[in-house]
């Protein structure tokens, strides 16, 4: 087994305990640092995949930022542990056979591969920020901008909708 | 054996790199406390440590004696796993953003293990992504140590802390990006390469606080750089921006609850973090290991030496005069040990050629940190209100602002 491979494996393995471990915690902290691990374990697939710039923004963005941001809104409520609730009707009618034939496909798809995809080699691209970059601000712009937009509109109407009612 | 140790090679220098950076800097630390006690002291008039050792020079290991043997009581309904986790987070963290600094441009003169030996752990493309990684994580540690305490002074300390990092993590990260757009990468060692070209020789116009190389001038970075360290205060949680721990209103913020080496974890990731920053800035603003003068100068090489011998000599005879005898041994000890190195480096002018680097790379690290422990001997402590208007309303805009000139004149006169 390559070391690639083994690092891999060992990632992934962390990734789907961590996931696991977030859904059954009962206190929303504890769930949160389980996300923050995925998170971590998911920047280093791509780190493994040769995609540097794309773990880097990971760690930063939704392991950084956005993950703090969870946990302050879980200190500043003083969330204390959740109550167990047995399942809901949604979640035992639909959730539980889609999440099994969700596995079967996956599990399927693992066993026997479409010989016509391609499978993801481990290159390393050289100068892939670069690359990234000039795809965001050359090829894609108008898009890219238009995402920008749409965030913009979404933290004002946060605003609004955050601010008091004048009377 | 010989064999096995020369395929593992490059794994056997790594740890031992890693082990010898960690030697230097934990002692760094520990001697870093000693001279902010002592600086902080002398700014306010008084003497600072002197009872522990010749002007309390063994303070550092009576304290690290202290905090191993002291009780390390948990209080009463703390979360245990994340109590304990907190400061092993904030300690890990800051001390993995060292291995991405590199101390010096060339390989070792020999090479061991048929390897040549660098002067880094790790040179990755994405150096300062990493470290920004780094950092963005780094706020856990505090943020989960003021909550899992079951204290509200630490809630308090632990939900300012996290405010405050995310607040003032945005200009940090917009104010280097000017530094970011004239080198053209993020990789740690080209950043400074690319400083190394300054207009007539001269290295100091060549940093990026300067910019002024040989392709002409370009925006020089000083807003940026203003920016960037008044960021790294506030990320680093030192004074004035060190509310989270304020202990006239919150006792000791974050680390109320904790105890013996576990508070010494979280002094020692911030005494790191301070280390980490003062590189940072040394690298991206003061060009790193670029010397001040031009490269052609020699003369300018015995600069380690004018500054030791002399430094030497004078504790050699301060130490004759001390009033113990304790001091009466051991300050002509160092003295001379120190004098020692420089008649060396001018003994051995190989030696002293490759130190050169390393000497301006710690010379502009030290200004740094002597300048954090200034800002908290003589700025009072901000408010509140008044830290999250400076990080949104001042730093920020500008630091934007200051990309949008760079750009421009990079676009006017540059060439990369």
């Amino acid at each position: 087994m390559s070391p690639a491979l083994l690092i891999f494996f060992v990632l992934a393995a962390i990734a789907v305990l961590a996931a696991v471990n977030l859904v059954v915690q009962r206190h929303p902290i504890h769930s949160a640092l389980s996300l923050i691990v995925v998170m971590v374990c998911l920047a280093g697939l791509y780190l493994l995949m040769g995609a540097e710039f794309v773990a880097a923004v990971q760690i930063i963005v939704y392991g950084g930022a956005i993950m703090v941001l969870f946990i302050f809104v879980i200190m500043l409520l003083n969330a204390g542990e959740e109550e167990r609730t047995d399942f809901s009707k949604i979640a035992k009618f639909a959730g539980l056979p889609l999440a099994l034939a969700l596995t079967a496909s996956i599990a399927a798809a693992v066993v026997k591969p479409d010989p016509n995809v391609p499978g993801v080699t481990q290159a390393v691209i050289p100068e892939a920020t670069k690359q990234i970059s000039s795809m965001l601000f050359k090829e894609f712009v108008y898009p890219f901008e238009l995402t920008s937009f749409l965030i913009l509109v979404a933290i004002i109407g946060a605003l609004v909708l955050a601010q008091r009612e004048k009377k | 054996m010989i064999a096995l140790l020369t395929q593992n090679a490059f794994w056997i220098i790594t740890i031992v790199k890693i082990a010898l950076l960690l030697f230097i800097v934990l002692t760094v630390n520990a001697y870093l406390t000693w001279f902010e006690r002592k600086v902080v002291a002398h700014i306010q008039s008084r003497w600072g440590p002197h009872r522990v050792g010749p002007h309390g020079l063994l303070q550092p290991a009576a304290d690290g004696l202290k905090f191993l043997f002291k009780e390390d009581p948990t209080p009463a309904g703390v979360d245990r796993f994340v109590y304990y986790l907190a400061p092993f987070l904030a300690l890990a963290l800051s001390l993995t953003a060292l291995a991405v600094i590199p101390f010096g441009p060339d390989p070792l003169p020999f090479s061991v293990l048929g390897q040549k030996v660098y002067l880094w752990i790790a040179n990755p493309e994405i150096g300062l992504l990493i470290l920004f990684s780094i950092t963005a994580l780094s706020v856990y540690g505090l943020a989960l140590a003021g909550w899992a305490s079951n204290s509200k002074y630490s809630l308090m300390g632990g939900l300012r802390s996290s405010a405050q990092m995310i607040s003032y993590e945005l200009s940090l990260t917009m104010s280097v990006v000017g530094v970011l757009l004239m080198a053209n990468t993020f990789s740690l060692t080209e950043i400074i390469e690319k400083q190394s070209h300054g207009l007539g020789g001269w290295g100091f116009l060549g940093w990026n606080i300067f910019a002024w190389g040989k392709g002409g001038l370009l925006f020089p970075q000083i807003i940026g750089f203003i920016c960037f360290f008044t960021s790294a205060i506030a990320e680093t949680n030192r004074a004035p921006f060190d509310l989270p721990e304020a202990e006239s209103e919150l006792v000791a913020g974050f680390h109320t609850e904790y105890a013996s080496f576990k508070f010494a974890m979280f002094f020692i990731a911030e005494y790191t973090a301070m280390i980490t920053v003062s590189c940072l800035a040394t690298i991206l603003f003061f060009g790193g290991w670029v010397s001040f003068f031009p490269e052609s100068w020699t003369i300018t090489h015995y600069i380690p030496s004018v500054t030791l011998i002399p430094f030497g000599l004078w504790v050699i005879y301060d130490g004759i005069k001390y009033e113990t005898i304790f001091g009466k041994v051991m300050l002509p000890g160092v003295g001379a040990v120190m004098a020692a190195i420089g008649a060396g480096l001018i003994a051995f002018p190989a030696v002293n050629e490759f130190i050169q680097p390393v000497f301006w790379f710690t010379a502009k690290v030290f200004v740094f940190l002597f300048f954090y422990v200034w800002a908290r001997g003589t700025l009072p402590r901000l408010r509140y209100d008044q830290l999250m208007n400076v990080g949104w309303k001042l730093l920020l805009p500008v630091s934007i602002a200051n990309v949008i000139f760079t750009a421009a004149a990079i676009l006017l006169w540059g060439q990369s």
